[in-house]
């Protein structure tokens, strides 16, 4: 990457300003009802917070580049410039402040998609030299290792030695031409190997054709997250390659919630073209699979569930009734938090928040909105289907001393999955 | 020579058309503006239309959230009189429909005028109470820009000079009169350039907001 200056990230930001921008900076009237719907403001109560007021770099630039009057102020000296003290000033709001959960986008009665101007302002902070060191070195990371948490194949590689003398079944790594190509987030991998495990066993029992990929099995992308479009690309590629070589039809993405973000949505737009694979996320797939008949549960708990949306699961990915189907699944006393799917509360840790250590006391106090939902709820158990989510609640839940067991929605339908003796053919 | 009456033939020729003229091409050329800039082809897989949901969420949008409404219920309810009584008396009061038969050559039927008085005292109440909550509320406070106060002052003047000349409050009549069309000239020539716009650009941004969710998906 070439040197981050100001210039450059005025220019960056220049760049980002479409057509809906324009159209969101021209409608907003200040009437503050954003900061209600962010848990940065509802959990602090200061004002800095208010989602609108984090896009002010982005606001000006707007403003001088692409409006009469504004262009007018410019040339008349009377604007208000983007300088290197607000871009500092800024970091706060537009990384430490912000995890991309999009539920200000959802409630901003002139219809503002907010988190759409936050993601595109970070291509300005990148390029201007202001993100985070901690979500930096994350990013470096990813490309020059191949993993946000420095996870190597070696590292992978010796977990699936692990689970296939634990459990006794078949990691399939580099099959060509199988039907799924299933990626993993390095949390999955260091922190929750019962989910590789799990995925084993559903798809043994339910006869998919799958493989891991020894080139691209990492699905996170730091990209996204800094708001870097060079290293999103990068990341990106890194799969379509993968997925292009083994010759796969499908790709997985994994719970993790803002790696569908980027291969889904993002992915095609970065890379500059459509994909040449179908993605689906995990939940997506075993819905399907449940729809189909290919997987059955067995002694349902009955002790009192709750689901955690991960916000780029539900409200930015649309898949919200699926994972409460498979609740249904594996529980009979499945309850929802009041303000869940497309309205739920963020953990605090997302967009990029849980690597940037600045941020850490903040996400703390975050976090009481959400300990507060589940609170709510009664619930015994809390599951959701994004590691991240689960390592910062489970941070979250020990930091306010709360004893609760959180789960991943896979490994829960591989606990209680019906396994035949001898597994069906796939009836494809 | 009549004073009072100059005044109020001026404002309502020569001021009249150059407010209208500037309001037409200044709105024309803001939107043009935004929609020039365009938007990149989205080559994403789509997992529902956009057309809809963008359309969708131009009505919905208009409904508060629950959870979001009760801890902020003011800016709700003190938007939601404003709104409803500036249409009112904007639209339903017989002499503006008078001016617009006369300009456009169409009409249609008015309310009572105390049905549109009550809409004219919900849009005072409602903007004052809006003023107060940006003054009080520290959301409002810091992200309030002077652009915000004359915003409101242009909006109030016309509802409260219409008021008063309506109620024959202040004499002589010509002045009030001639001062009501004055200030929404003023509101005019400021529309195109302030936040005003919002008026139009709402429609888009609603749209695009529901469009690019409704294309993950998602209902917003």
């Amino acid at each position: 990457m070439s040197e981050a200056t100001l210039e450059r990230g005025i220019n960056a930001l220049k760049e980002q300003i479409d057509a809906p921008v324009a159209a969101f900076f021209s409608s907003c009237v200040s009437c503050g009802m954003c900061a209600e719907a962010c848990l940065f403001y509802t959990e602090t109560g200061d004002p800095k917070y208010t989602p609108i007021y984090k896009l002010e770099p982005l606001r000006r630039v707007w403003e001088s580049e692409y409006t009469l009057v504004g262009k007018i102020k410019k040339v008349l000296g009377l604007n208000k410039p983007v300088t290197d003290e607000l871009l500092q000033e800024w970091q706060e709001l537009l990384y430490d402040s912000c995890t991309l959960c999009a539920r200000c986008s959802m409630i901003c009665p002139v219809g503002n998609d907010i988190v759409y101007m936050v993601r595109k302002a970070r291509e300005g902070m990148v390029a201007s030299g202001n993100s985070p060191e901690g979500v930096q070195g994350a990013a470096t990371r990813a490309v020059t290792i191949g993993s946000p948490m420095g996870v190597k194949l070696s590292a992978l590689e010796a977990q699936i030695r692990h689970i296939e003398a634990d459990s006794g079944l078949k990691i399939p790594m580099d099959v060509e031409g199988a039907d799924y190509l299933a990626l993993l987030s390095s949390m999955e991998i260091m922190n929750f190997p019962e989910y590789l495990e799990g995925l084993a066993k559903i798809f043994k029992q339910a006869g998919v054709s799958w493989t891991l990929c020894s080139t691209a099995f990492e699905a996170t992308n730091s990209g996204i997250q800094i708001g870097s479009s060079d290293i999103a690309r990068t990341l990106v590629q890194r799969i379509v390659d993968g997925a292009e070589r083994l010759k796969v039809k499908n790709v997985i993405s994994p719970e993790c919630g803002h790696a569908y973000t980027a291969i889904r949505w993002e992915g095609p737009n970065l890379i500059g073209r459509r994909l040449p694979f179908r993605v689906i996320h995990i939940l997506e797939l075993l819905d399907e699979l449940r729809a189909a008949g290919r997987i059955k549960t067995k002694d349902l708990e009955t002790d009192c569930y709750t689901f955690h949306d991960p916000c780029s699961i539900a409200r930015k990915g649309g898949i919200i009734e699926e994972p409460r189907r498979l609740m249904n699944m594996v529980t009979t006393n499945f309850v929802d938090m009041k303000e869940h799917g497309k309205m739920a509360w963020c953990c605090g840790g997302g967009g990029g928040v849980s690597s940037n250590e600045d941020a850490d006391s903040l996400r703390i106090k975050a976090f009481k909105r959400k300990r507060d939902q589940i609170a709510e709820t009664g619930a015994d158990v809390l599951v959701t289907a994004c590691a991240n989510c689960r390592l910062v609640i489970e941070e979250g839940l020990e930091e306010y001393r709360i004893e609760l067991p959180v789960v991943g929605l896979s490994e829960l339908i591989a606990d209680h999955l019906v396994v035949d003796e001898e597994p069906p053919e796939t009836p494809e | 020579m009549n004073e009072p009456m100059d005044f109020l033939i001026w404002t309502r020729g020569t001021a009249f058309d150059i407010a209208v003229t500037i309001f037409v091409i200044g709105v024309i050329l803001r939107l043009f503006e935004i929609l020039a800039l365009g938007r990149k082809q989205n080559l994403a897989e789509p997992k529902g239309s956009e057309f809809g949901p963008g359309m969708k969420t131009i009505l919905t949008r208009s409904i508060p959230d629950l959870g979001t409404f009760r801890r902020q219920p003011l800016t709700v309810v003190a938007g939601y009189m404003f709104h409803i009584g500036l249409l009112v008396s904007l639209i339903m009061f017989v002499p503006h429909i008078e001016l617009f038969r006369a300009t456009f050559g169409f009409s249609w039927p008015g309310l009572p005028t105390p049905i549109v008085d009550a809409a004219a005292v919900l849009a005072i109440v409602g903007l004052l109470a809006a003023l107060w909550h940006r003054i009080m509320n520290p959301v409002m406070r810091k992200i309030t820009t002077w652009e915000d106060w004359l915003v409101w002052t242009l909006t109030f003047l016309p509802i409260l000079t219409g008021y008063l000349a309506y109620h024959r409050m202040v004499n002589p009549y010509p002045v009030i009169l001639g001062l009501h069309i004055l200030s929404v000239e003023a509101l005019m020539i400021a529309f195109p350039f302030t936040k005003l716009m919002h008026t139009f650009t709402v429609f888009l941004s609603r749209w695009y907001n529901g469009a690019m969710s409704g294309r993950r998906g998602v209902e917003s």
